[in-house]
């Protein structure tokens, strides 16, 4: 019991607390001078999301890819490097799944589904690793790299199913066969026929193997110590070098995953874009929120989906812009990052927390 | 392909750079205070908004097409630095990390402008159309073959300025006190501290000459090619500014350089129809060119990065 009650005491707990309340204050104070009401608008937020089990299904689907665009970020931060490519990864691997999804159509549905995954996972990687490489072999920043990435991403993306994906006359591919499906009928029905799909069970899967691997094998203990000071780890014999290209490959299987997950299980085909979906500069905020840890990112991811997803029932009952979550989700990252003004406003509560312990 | 057609490109290659070459330049200002900028971005969609909404009231209000151009930038130019505040007051007083902050710009910036946008005009997502600056020939210097066709027909006073500016950052950055205290608080600012430079103060300064400088970028973008603002008018190209800042190796010029090549690349996709060779080639691969030719220069040319020492670091003067 008093375990318990250590850990929510506990600074990593109680500022991103802290911080997203402040941050809904914030948004509400924003919605009054727009002449909106906080409460009425929260509340149809809400409703929105657990109103109904179409739209929690709906809900839990908008989380899934913002989970591993999050892991994602979350692993390359852990060994000191910003994967800001998140966006060209996932949609990579999106591109991976669905050729590998229409293409190999006769293989039974316990090969073909996997295969798609794996395939989406492996571009996702390779993409994310030739950053890392260009990094550590010839010290080239790593955001600059995965920013252009990004954009090659998506004109690759666009190629490949231009190419040889196309359904005749129209700017998407093909449906992947049936049997890459990752959809769950079963729990599509219970859930109100919204599109759950298996990818969540997934996602939540790698989020304890992200947990274990970081913190419970020596490879992780590599990674993180060349994320804390690559020059100790350097002495201490580790290879800086191949540890970034391992990190930058994980990471890029995560997001590679992640938009593997939304052709197999949510659309089941693949849009000539125009521009690029935003999975991956989301899951930045996502991994900002869960403090980089596997377990902080999936409370973000659940916070990050619950506001957007919700916003639109807020903007359709409440009258209220959606855009105001955008605000609300940016406060609290920025309460969570500037935790120096968390601690002010909290200072009060500390110094008696203290007095206490004195008497 | 004749003499026209490369005056023309040229021409619209700096019209796509202006933008840029304000934003990175303003990335300069921040990062070699020694503050990383990764919100350019979101300034220049506040510049944008600031410069939509400005325009467009300054016109109601009966001033002509270029003056309440020159109106709306003057609100993205003091939105951009209220805005500033915001990254400079986490990042450099209360020590947060400086890339999350500037992610945080972005994402203020993308909620509260169409926010607004909607607030003001009545749920609509755009801001209303504005004239914005007219485009004008220098006369005589027109008439030169190309290169009138390149510089001086058609072009926009952002366009003149944004060039004036390149050669203003660098004479204020390495030829005056100010440019030179602003560097030694981003390489070595426990130094600059002991000589009795303001270290925080110079950081400040520098975050919101960024800010300033971004904005007008953005604002340059709703005054010249779209004429209004929305969800999209900036679309990422702070993050290309980003990337020319580092490909300049935070040089002004060397900035403009990079700036120009990713105009260009914007251009190209307006006149790649023209070339004969084009037809054969999917057009997805002459769009992700430019990018992949930066990576390929990045490996070949630049290698190692020269950002200022100091960047990304808070400065706590108890650890000196």
């Amino acid at each position: 019991m008093n375990n318990v009650l250590k850990w929510f005491t506990r600074d990593s707990f109680i500022l991103p607390v802290v911080a997203i309340i402040m941050g809904l204050i914030l948004g509400g104070v924003v919605m009054l001078i727009g002449g909106y009401n906080p409460i009425e608008a929260y509340g149809a937020l809400f409703t929105k999301v657990f109103g109904d089990m179409y739209n929690f299904g709906e809900a839990v689907r908008e989380m899934t890819p913002l989970i591993m665009t999050g892991l994602a970020f979350a692993f390359a931060s852990r060994a000191g490097l910003f994967n800001i490519g998140g966006e060209g990864q996932f949609l990579v691997g999106m591109t991976a799944a669905t050729f590998v999804g229409v293409k190999f159509a006769g293989l039974p549905i316990y090969l073909h589904a996997p295969l798609a995954l794996i395939a989406g996972a492996l571009f996702g990687g390779l993409w994310a690793a030739i950053a890392g490489y260009l990094k550590a072999a010839r010290g080239v920043n790593e955001v600059i790299s995965s920013i252009m990435l990004n954009w090659i991403g998506l004109y690759l993306a666009n190629l490949i199913v231009r190419q040889f994906l196309l359904l005749k006359g129209e700017n998407r591919s093909v449906d992947i066969s049936e049997s890459a499906s990752i959809s769950l009928t079963w729990l599509s029905e219970l859930m109100g026929n919204s599109r759950v799909h298996m990818g969540t069970l997934i996602a939540l899967v790698m989020a304890v193997l992200f947990y274990i691997y970081m913190w419970k094998t020596k490879q992780g203990y590599e990674i993180r110590a060349v994320g804390y000071n690559p020059n100790a780890a350097e002495y201490a014999g580790m290879h800086v070098n191949r540890n970034i290209v391992k990190a930058m490959f994980i990471s890029g299987m995560l997001a590679g995953l992640g938009g593997a997950f939304q052709v197999l299980g949510v659309f089941h085909y693949q849009t000539v874009m125009s521009g690029s979906p935003g999975t991956g500069f989301d899951g930045i905020a996502v991994a900002l929120i869960g403090l980089n840890h596997p377990f902080g990112v999936l409370l973000g991811a659940v916070l990050f989906g619950t506001l957007t997803y919700g916003s639109a029932g807020m903007s359709f009952a409440a009258d209220v812009p959606p855009e105001i979550i955008r605000i609300v989700i940016g406060s609290i990252i920025f309460f969570i990052a500037a935790q120096g003004i968390v601690r002010w406003i909290l200072k009060p509560f500390y110094s008696k927390r203290k007095k206490e312990k004195v008497l | 392909m004749d003499l026209l057609t490369i005056g023309q490109i040229i021409n619209t290659t700096l019209v796509f750079a202006t933008a840029l070459i304000f934003a990175s330049l303003g990335g300069i200002f921040s990062e070699k205070s020694g503050v990383t900028n990764l919100g350019l971005e979101g300034f220049m969609v506040f510049g944008a908004f600031a410069a939509g909404i400005g325009a467009h009231y300054a016109q109601e209000a009966g001033m002509g097409g270029t003056t309440s151009a020159w109106m709306g930038v003057l609100l993205a130019i003091v939105l951009g630095v209220l805005v500033s505040l915001i990254h400079a007051v986490a990042s450099i007083t209360f020590k947060a990390d400086q890339i999350i902050s500037g992610i945080v710009i972005n994402f203020l910036a993308a909620g509260s402008t169409l926010y607004l946008v909607k607030l003001l005009f009545e749920g609509s997502g755009d801001s209303p159309l504005v004239q914005g600056f007219s485009k004008f020939d220098v006369p005589f210097l027109k008439d030169i073959p190309l290169l009138g066709e390149a510089f001086f027909k058609n072009v926009y006073p952002t366009t003149y300025l944004a060039i004036l500016f390149v050669f203003l950052t660098y004479y204020i950055m390495f030829k005056t006190p100010f440019g030179l205290r602003l560097r030694s608080v981003g390489e070595h600012p426990s130094a600059a501290d002991t000589v009795g430079v303001k270290v925080l103060r110079y950081r400040y300064i520098g975050v919101m000459i960024s800010g300033a400088l971004a904005a007008i970028g953005g604002a340059a973008i709703t005054l010249t090619t779209t004429g209004t603002f929305s969800h999209n008018t900036v679309s990422g190209q702070g993050y290309i500014a980003i990337a020319a800042m580092i490909f300049g190796k935070w040089n002004p010029i060397g900035a403009f350089g990079a700036a120009v090549f990713f105009g260009f690349s914007q251009a190209i996709r307006n006149y790649v129809q023209l070339f004969e060779w084009s037809q054969s080639i999917p057009q997805e691969i002459i769009f992700m060119l430019p990018y992949l030719l930066t990576i390929i220069v990045l490996v070949a040319a630049v290698g190692r990065s020269s950002a200022p020492s100091a960047l990304g670091e808070a400065y706590d003067p108890g650890k000196r």
